[in-house]
């Protein structure tokens, strides 16, 4: 069930969308390709589903060579950011699909719909067509029907994309949940690295067609491999040559030493949290993070200007 | 006031242009009683020129809507060179008279034309016969179901058809599950649209068919022939009968119409 990305490049005419990737994911796991639009992330997803073919590399999955083999043969499981329903079938039907098409017995189909059906909590919907069920539910259809004729991996590119944020956020627990359950290697498409780390058990970022770092949410935030995956991966603020995280600063009023002079522009309370935007005296932005009480001992005002130094040592060296 | 007027604008001109005319034909046929038109429609050569219209029709249809829906995929989900010229030539038979397109056929498949000899060495008639007419009718009425099929195709995009290979189903099954329910209401529409061209058929058929009483007379060149023997009212009957068909199939696709919106 494991999935092996071996040198694949893909060009589209001028356009380099993959260039020498690799990537190893293990049998079971959960994997975010994380990247901007225009990394190549949603190209490698393709690739490994046969829904695209690399110009060069292998794709071997669960150790056997996928690179040449029809997307039907490879027993993959896709769900698109907009659904692919099939609009003029019930969502029965869209789930049985997959079983319908290898023939399965009619006995075995309804029992394996049924069984999805109740998985993505959508039992009453059965008889339904997908216009009448809402965004979230209609992904929650196509993720039943990408199960049904049991995949070995799960593909999902960009799965929550197109769903308000709420919803959103109901899907990706959700979809964790359902992995501690089914088990299926899964690969999963963002742009946004918040799902990605909520979600993701091995994160792989991509920028320009390579993949920049691979490893887990914790790795990725505390060392970074590249400056592009500190930036990416949490936010970050440019301290002379140095990358800091918002919250690895603090802010005096009076000058101190090592301090950054810079005009505060904006505060907000979040929560428990605040975040303090400034600009240095060279015109740079900069992004404080502190919390509330120290905010409130601090008594800053906006148009005030104050002294920013890195409270942790642990700042991150340029790459 | 201004809706109204409108209104009376459009009915207006139809009514000038189409249901007058249509009006007096039905008039006409029937000014001397239901005798003279029934006489003009039993007669053998009118059965014979309907049958013939029929036979053409239900040749043309079937093979013009597949064409066309392989012409529609080639053309949204494949990329090839001549793809362009593809696209562009589907539309010739609108832009081309019938009788050029008639002409052309003479050129082919007369005598010293370039198919001509291959036909005449094994015995096969093709002008001043069936065959011929058959293809001159296929060639005008081509471009219906393609052109109706194409926007609908683009439209849907292909992600589902995409879904469907995901989850194993071959070429034959993506197309016959996915693809063909999805675009049934143009195909439909393009059957309907085709199958009232190829009724109607006169120019490119009357070049080619060499026009002989009971043999290759079509329904529409019997109206001429009839019309022009001074027999009005067995021009007129016939040509009632090829317009009831005519508004039958159009109330057939504006029945069909508005449950395209419901797919």
């Amino acid at each position: 069930m494991s999935i092996l990305v071996r040198n694949i490049s893909k060009r589209f005419g001028d356009f380099t969308a993959l260039d020498d990737v690799s990537l190893d994911v293990a049998g079971g796991s959960l994997t975010a390709l994380l990247g901007p639009s225009g990394s190549g992330k949603s190209t490698l997803l393709r690739i490994i589903a046969g829904l695209e073919f690399a110009d060069q590399g292998e794709i071997l999955i669960s150790g056997e060579d996928a690179t040449a083999v029809r997307p039907q043969d490879r027993n993959v499981g896709f769900v698109f950011q907009h659904y692919a329903a099939f609009k003029h079938m019930t969502v029965r039907d869209n789930v049985a699909f997959g079983l319908q098409v290898r023939k399965r017995p009619k006995a075995e189909i309804r029992d394996r719909v049924d069984r999805l059906l109740k998985l993505v909590q959508l039992e009453a919907f059965g008889h339904r067509y997908p216009a009448q069920l809402s965004g979230g539910q209609r992904q929650r259809m196509a993720l039943a029907r990408a199960l049904a004729p049991k995949p070995e991996v799960l593909l999902l590119d960009e799965p929550f994309g197109a769903l308000d944020a709420r919803v959103r956020a109901e899907l990706r627990d959700w979809l964790r949940h359902l992995h501690e359950e089914v088990h299926v290697t899964t690969i999963f498409v963002t742009h946004d690295q918040a799902e990605a780390m909520d979600v993701a058990s091995q994160i792989a970022v991509m920028n320009n067609g390579r993949i920049e770092q691979v490893g887990d949410p914790t790795q990725l935030y505390d060392q970074p491999a590249s400056e592009f995956v500190m930036q990416f991966v949490g936010e970050a603020n440019r301290v002379g040559d140095r990358w800091v995280r918002p919250h690895d600063l603090d802010v005096r009023s009076e000058p101190a030493p090592g301090g950054v002079e810079a005009q505060i522009e904006r505060i907000t309370r979040y929560g428990f949290d605040a975040r303090i935007e400034l600009v240095d005296a060279g015109g740079e932005p900069l992004v404080v993070q502190v919390t509330r009480d120290r905010l409130e001992e601090l008594e800053l005002a906006r148009g005030q200007i104050v002294w920013v130094v890195a409270h942790h040592e642990r700042a991150f060296a340029e790459a | 006031m201004r809706r109204y007027a409108l209104r009376f604008v459009a009915l207006f001109y139809l009514s000038a242009i189409l249901i007058a005319p249509l009006g007096i034909v039905f008039y006409r046929t029937f000014e001397d009683g239901f005798r003279p038109a029934w006489e003009a429609l039993s007669a053998p050569d009118t059965i014979h020129a309907f049958k013939l219209t029929l036979i053409i029709t239900a040749i043309a249809v079937p093979l013009n809507t597949i064409f066309g829906i392989i012409c529609a995929l080639a053309i949204v989900r494949k990329r090839f060179p001549g793809k362009g010229l593809l696209n562009a030539f589907i539309d010739l038979p609108l832009a081309l008279s019938p009788v050029v397109v008639g002409l052309s056929l003479f050129l082919l498949y007369g005598r010293t034309g370039w198919f001509g000899g291959f036909f005449e060495r094994h015995d096969i008639q093709v002008l001043f016969a069936l065959p011929a007419m058959i293809i001159a009718t296929i060639f005008v009425s081509l471009p219906f179901v393609a052109r109706e099929v194409v926007p609908t195709l683009r439209e849907i995009g292909d992600e589902q058809e995409q879904a469907a290979k995901t989850l194993g189903a071959g070429g034959w099954q993506t197309f016959r599950r996915i693809t063909l329910p999805s675009i049934r209401w143009a195909v439909i529409y393009g059957v309907i649209l085709t199958t009232a061209r190829c009724l109607g058929e006169y120019g490119a058929v009357a070049v080619v068919s060499g026009r002989i009483q009971g043999e290759t007379e079509t329904a529409t060149l019997r109206v001429e022939e009839r019309y022009d023997s001074f027999d009005l009212a067995g021009a007129y009957a016939i040509a009632i009968v090829l317009a009831l068909i005519a508004i039958a199939v159009l109330l057939t696709m504006t029945l069909v119409r508005p449950r395209e919106g419901t797919t």
